[in-house]
């Protein structure tokens, strides 16, 4: 099973451009409330990531990044238009359909959401278990390697309550991490961090993309990290309004 | 500990329990309502339980495998006398040893001490035949061949204590019963039951002597020894077909004892209130689980999201909130079993109800507040599996 393996073991590397896609959204609209309250945050959002693409969705506040990442993420059904994921539609996917897409998907949200009453190595661990990995025994290792992977092997026993507001922000990625997952979607993931664990955190995942073909889309403000991407999607009143190809002059910090 | 258990019969970690321990104060909360109702339901079923067994406690002392009573026989209290004659025909039975005729009646006494008036099931046996199952009651019988004499019920309701000690050092006691004088030379150990307030023991002589209106050919039940290479079930069917007249109808002691407590499951409403309050109980317990199960979701809502959002299955919600149920079922009951212990001690001295626990009882409370729990925690987890994860951040 490949979720076992190791975060820092390089998989068989496939260069970008060859790779299938692995996000594709079509005349993708959405709305909320109903009847006169009925208000459409999105129209006709249309883009295409590849698979290993770094992808930062940004814009102002209000115009539909995270609608569009809770979408394509299978956090919320699909009214109108249509998602490709992983080859697989999403527009009327079933319940079964969506939670087994889930386990593909890594995510990295604003809040931690981590479990007050779990240890950082169990909190992490619950992304294994989701994977049939069941009993601490056997997710222990991997649920420690990931945790050192983001600073945090002194803390692995730790309740959150115990944690900082950016060790908490990295348990979070870590137990986004550690199922392997194909995709990682990242909402403001650095908002909690500091300069230093910001950079730590999206090199990190510069290096998934790189190194195991991981799709990583991500919405932040945060200007220190644009560079670690690929693309930038401009997003403006519910539409994709520009986009910037950062590509030339990115340089990865190691 | 509990951790480690629960985490190899769930297969995965104990979040449930984990999470229960983090917030004790609600812990403690659920645990007490649990162990109320427990208890609750422990002493509904203690009282119910104890006032059919009291309707059979002489039914259970009498030392035979066979009893023959009218056929019209619901109850031993309203039991009507039948022919001798069926005694004679008994005997005639392949697999009848030997056959006791017993004489029932009841009759108030009223102590001129103290005015209260207490009433007795009088039993007239014959004094030199072996009728009952206690030894030391048996032993006393012999006693009775004086005329006008009686063994008395020391578990009688509000027995008065004077008599008891006087009883007790091995003095005898005069009384006046419906007109007639009555020694009471000795006592043995019965108890009330819902009808009677205790019980007398008279030789059938003094019995009939008591009750003047009854013939001495008329007996209420025939208690018949037998043979033990016969089935008690088998001979009683044959005496049924072998009784000409059907005015006499033959039990196992077994269907006989069934017979008077399935009477006093249908003309008392002691199964009903009881019931009722087994059901009242259960309401209350099913209450104060579901306010803390679903409370624990809801401060759990983002949470779980997450896990939803990992690709958690609705049914791994469920079996969180059931595992929760569960601990919650299983650390309400043992406070609640072992409070009950105490109560039914302190309940039996003040009634003089025979309240006991069967072994059965703690298994059936148990198994009815995990259902009570679960059905809860079921009703918890219902917005949780119908949102879509984005809604519950």
């Amino acid at each position: 099973m490949t979720s076992t393996k190791s975060i820092n073991e390089p998989t068989m590397a496939t260069t970008a451009k060859d790779s299938p896609s692995s996000i594709e959204a079509k005349g993708l609209c959405h709305s909320f409330g109903e009847g006169d309250t009925k208000v459409q945050v999105l129209h006709g959002v249309e883009f295409s990531i590849r698979r290993g693409e770094v992808i930062i969705l940004m814009g102002p506040s209000g115009s539909g990044k995270t609608t569009v990442l809770t979408l394509v993420g299978c956090l919320r059904s699909v009214q109108e238009g249509s998602v490709q994921l992983l080859g697989e539609e999403l527009n009327g996917a079933s319940e079964t359909t969506l939670t087994q897409m889930r386990r593909r998907l890594g995510f990295i949200f604003q809040a931690h959401n981590l479990h007050e009453s779990l240890t950082a190595a169990q909190n992490v661990g619950m992304g294994l278990e989701v994977h049939g990995i069941r009993g601490e025994a056997a997710w222990r290792p991997a649920s420690e390697r990931v945790l050192e992977l983001v600073g945090l092997g002194e803390r692995i026993d730790f309740l959150p309550e115990k944690l900082s507001g950016g060790q908490k922000q990295r348990v979070a990625v870590a137990r986004a991490l550690v199922g392997n997952p194909e995709i990682i979607f990242a909402d403001e993931p650095t908002a909690a961090l500091d300069k230093k664990t910001s950079k730590q955190v999206v090199s990190l995942l510069r290096r998934l993309a790189d190194e195991r073909q991981t799709t990583v889309l991500m919405v932040t403000h945060d200007h220190r990290v644009l560079d670690v991407a690929d693309r930038i999607l401009m997003m403006e009143d519910g539409r994709i309004v520009e986009e910037k190809s950062t590509s030339e002059s990115i340089e990865i910090p190691q | 500990m509990i951790t480690a258990l629960l985490a190899k019969v769930f297969g995965r970690l104990p979040i449930g329990w984990l999470q229960l321990r983090h917030n004790l104060t609600r812990l403690v909360t659920a645990v007490g309502g649990v162990t109320f109702a427990n208890v609750l339901i422990f002493m509904q079923l203690g009282f119910m339980n104890a006032l059919f067994e009291t309707s059979v406690m002489t039914h259970r002392m009498l030392d035979a495998e066979v009893i023959v009573a009218s056929s019209d026989f619901r109850s031993m209290r309203e039991a009507n006398p039948m022919p001798r004659s069926r005694a004679w025909q008994a005997m005639t039975i392949e697999g009848v040893e030997d056959v006791i005729p017993m004489y029932l009646g009841q009759m108030f006494w009223t102590n001129p001490l103290t005015d209260d008036t207490t009433q007795f099931r009088v039993i007239g046996v014959d004094p030199d035949q072996q009728v009952f199952t206690v030894p030391k009651l048996q032993a006393q019988l012999s006693q009775l061949r004086e005329p006008d004499t009686a063994l008395v019920d020391r578990k009688t309701r509000d027995f008065d204590p004077e008599i008891e000690q006087q009883l007790a050092k091995g003095e005898r006691l005069e009384i006046e019963m419906s007109g007639r004088r009555l020694t009471l030379i000795g006592m043995f150990a019965q108890g009330a039951s819902f009808a009677d307030d205790g019980s007398l023991i008279v030789s059938d002589q003094t019995f009939l002597r008591l009750f003047p209106q009854r013939k001495p050919g008329t007996p209420t039940l025939l208690l018949l020894k037998t043979d033990p290479s016969w089935k008690p079930e088998t001979l009683a069917a044959t005496i049924n077909q072998q009784f000409p007249e059907a005015d006499a109808k033959a039990f196992s002691k077994s269907a006989f004892i069934d017979a008077e407590q399935s009477y006093q499951a249908r003309q008392t409403p002691i199964g009903f209130v009881f019931g009722f309050g087994v059901a009242i109980g259960l309401v209350v317990g099913l209450v104060i689980v579901y306010q803390v199960l679903s409370t624990d979701v809801q401060d759990h809502l983002s949470e779980y999201a997450t896990f939803k959002a990992m690709g958690y299955a609705p049914r791994f919600f469920l079996s969180v909130v059931f595992e929760e149920a569960l601990c919650l079922a299983a650390l309400g009951f043992i406070p609640g079993f072992l409070i009950t212990n105490v109560l039914y001690v302190i309940a039996a001295k003040v009634t003089s109800l025979p309240i006991e626990m069967p072994w059965s009882r703690p298994l059936f409370v148990f198994v009815l507040t995990a259902v009570m729990c679960t059905a809860s925690g079921a009703i918890a987890t219902r917005r949780l599996n119908s949102a879509d994860p984005a809604d519950l951040f």
